[in-house]
């Protein structure tokens, strides 16, 4: 019974790289590069140390956040920021349900396909800084650039997720539906809808986060809303107006996320 | 009630999974399909009811052709045609009634089915049919808190709902205990000859197949090479159809004791086809 053929005691993983003069100058271009890159990058120690003087002031002020000098701004800014989040999330998800379903090959011919994946990749392009900046420039300052803004980005954010999970759900109801005669209507409400409900609710909630955080973003170029209230705070050196409106957005985001939380875990 | 003629089909990638088969399963007759794995058994009840297109051949259920029928026609037909899964293929949020109402599916418009308002004959039926599978208790559970034998229950009364002309049974077992099996099977029987449906059941244990079902139809590499009664399913029939193996503890002889769960339908005399020459 003894063992005929001998065999090795050691081994090593094979690496990533097979040749040996390949692998070390891929890494060692690498750390050569990041060498050089760092010490291209001119740090200015008299402007950082006057930095650090204003970055104090600006922590002072926050330790007194001042919600009473500017309420009425505040309000009005927090009121037009809540207003901007609700439509642009239910505008932005009614139009991203036609746009998610074109876009999942398994249940949109080709030509659709393409064209839903266009709209997702066109309004995925660009942040939404700069969406804001072309609609401001298109309608004008305030809240309804934000709106625009706000909603193309939900049809991106959500179409191509929803796509994705059509694509991903389970096949043998959909030819179950199919089997039964049902039309393609049909099959959309009776085998994919079930199937993808609880995501679809789970991300319109995150979804519903992340445009009021933004909404606070795209109000600093201009499109309204609590942003626009909180760059006028910065503008004029009112940092206790600033930390007020920050403690406030940090709250309603914080509101939301706590809010979301309990709705995904009820359904399921 | 159902009738094949030279079907064939070869998938995109090449593979010829059915080259020519033709099949004829008259009504109230339940055929059982064996075959080793790759054969072609799902691809052809799949070209039956079109979910696979067929590359060529013909399918007639009843007078009417499915091959070649219009959109709208084959969504006429598919009503025709009651379709149950290995995976129960059930919509698992939803609850056991709409999994069953959805037999219905190509008989009401659009907004019904949108707003769950079936007409009162098919939820009188619906309800009928769950008694008669036993889940009268279960309706507005969801499928997902069901028992896989429960869950093929439901997947057997929403076939029954479309009021099908024939049964299209893929590895109705395959997920399910043996003792669940047998039930299924046994209803699947029943049901057939209650409302005299022809069926094609796709299986792969030849020993229930042996026991429930009267006529076999063997596949293999996409053709028949065996279609006769079950009784006939000898070491050599096997062999032809699965390959070289120990069949003597599997194949039930022909002239060993008669079978007497098989349903008591005149098996039609063993045709032995172009296998058999070689």
């Amino acid at each position: 019974m003894a063992v005929a053929t001998s065999y090795p005691d050691r081994w090593r993983r094979p690496p990533f790289v097979a040749r040996a003069w390949l692998r070390w100058v891929l890494y060692g271009g690498a750390v050569l590069y990041l060498v050089v890159a760092v010490g291209s990058v001119e740090v200015n120690w008299a402007r950082l140390a006057e930095g650090l003087q204003r970055g104090a002031r600006l922590l002072a002020g926050f330790m007194t956040p001042d919600f009473s000098s500017r309420w009425g701004d505040i309000v009005q800014g927090m009121r037009e920021s809540l207003t901007m989040t609700v439509t642009s999330t239910v505008a932005g998800i009614l139009l991203a349900i036609p746009v998610g379903i074109g876009a999942a090959r398994n249940l949109a011919p080709l030509p659709v396909y393409l064209v839903c994946r266009a709209v997702v990749a066109l309004s995925r392009t660009f942040h939404e800084v700069i969406v804001a900046i072309l609609f401001v420039a298109m309608v004008g300052f305030g809240p309804f650039a934000g709106f625009l803004t706000l909603t193309v980005a939900t049809i991106g954010f959500i179409a191509k997720l929803l796509a994705e999970d059509i694509e991903d759900i389970d096949p043998g109801p959909v030819e179950a539906i199919r089997a039964t005669g049902g039309s393609w209507l049909q099959l959309v409400d009776w085998a994919v809808r079930p199937q993808v409900m609880p995501r679809l609710i789970g991300l319109s909630l995150y979804r519903l986060d992340i445009n009021f955080r933004e909404s606070a973003v795209v109000g600093i170029v201009g499109a309204g809303g609590i942003g626009a209230t909180l760059n006028t705070a910065l503008d004029r050196y009112e940092y206790g107006s600033a930390a007020a409106i920050l403690i406030l957005i940090i709250a309603v985001v914080m509101a939301a996320e706590y809010g979301s939380g309990l709705v995904r875990r009820r359904i399921q | 009630m159902l009738r094949i003629e030279g079907l064939q089909k070869q998938y995109r990638t090449g593979d010829a999974a059915l080259r020519g088969v033709d099949l004829v399963v008259p009504a109230g007759e339940v055929i059982g399909l064996i075959g080793p794995s790759g054969a072609g058994k799902s691809t052809l009840i799949r070209c039956v009811n079109r979910l696979v297109e067929p590359t060529a051949g013909r399918i007639f259920l009843g007078d009417d052709e499915v091959t070649g029928a219009s959109r709208r026609a084959l969504r006429r037909l598919r009503r025709r045609m009651g379709m149950i899964f290995q995976e129960f293929a059930l919509v698992e949020r939803l609850t056991v009634m709409e999994n069953v109402l959805a037999g219905r599916l190509g008989a009401v418009p659009f907004w019904r089915s949108l707003t769950r308002r079936f007409p009162p004959e098919d939820v009188r039926n619906a309800f009928a049919t769950l008694d008669r599978v036993g889940l009268l208790d279960h309706v507005d559970k969801r499928a997902d808190a069901l028992s896989g034998g429960q869950r093929q229950r439901v997947g057997i009364a929403r076939a029954l709902l479309q009021d099908p002309d024939l049964l299209l049974i893929d590895e109705p077992t395959a997920s399910l205990d043996p003792k669940t099996s047998r039930q299924i099977m046994r209803l699947i029987g029943e049901v057939c000859a209650e409302r005299r449906l022809a069926a094609v059941v796709n299986i792969h244990d030849v020993a229930l197949a042996q026991m429930f079902l009267g006529r076999i139809v063997g596949l293999k590499a996409g053709e028949v090479v065996y279609d006769g009664p079950s009784a006939g399913l000898d070491a050599t029939v096997l062999t032809r159809i699965y390959g070289e193996e120990d069949w003597t503890r599997t194949a039930r002889s022909a002239d060993g004791e008669p079978d007497d769960a098989a349903p008591a339908a005149p098996a039609p005399a063993p045709r032995l086809l172009r296998a058999a020459a070689e």
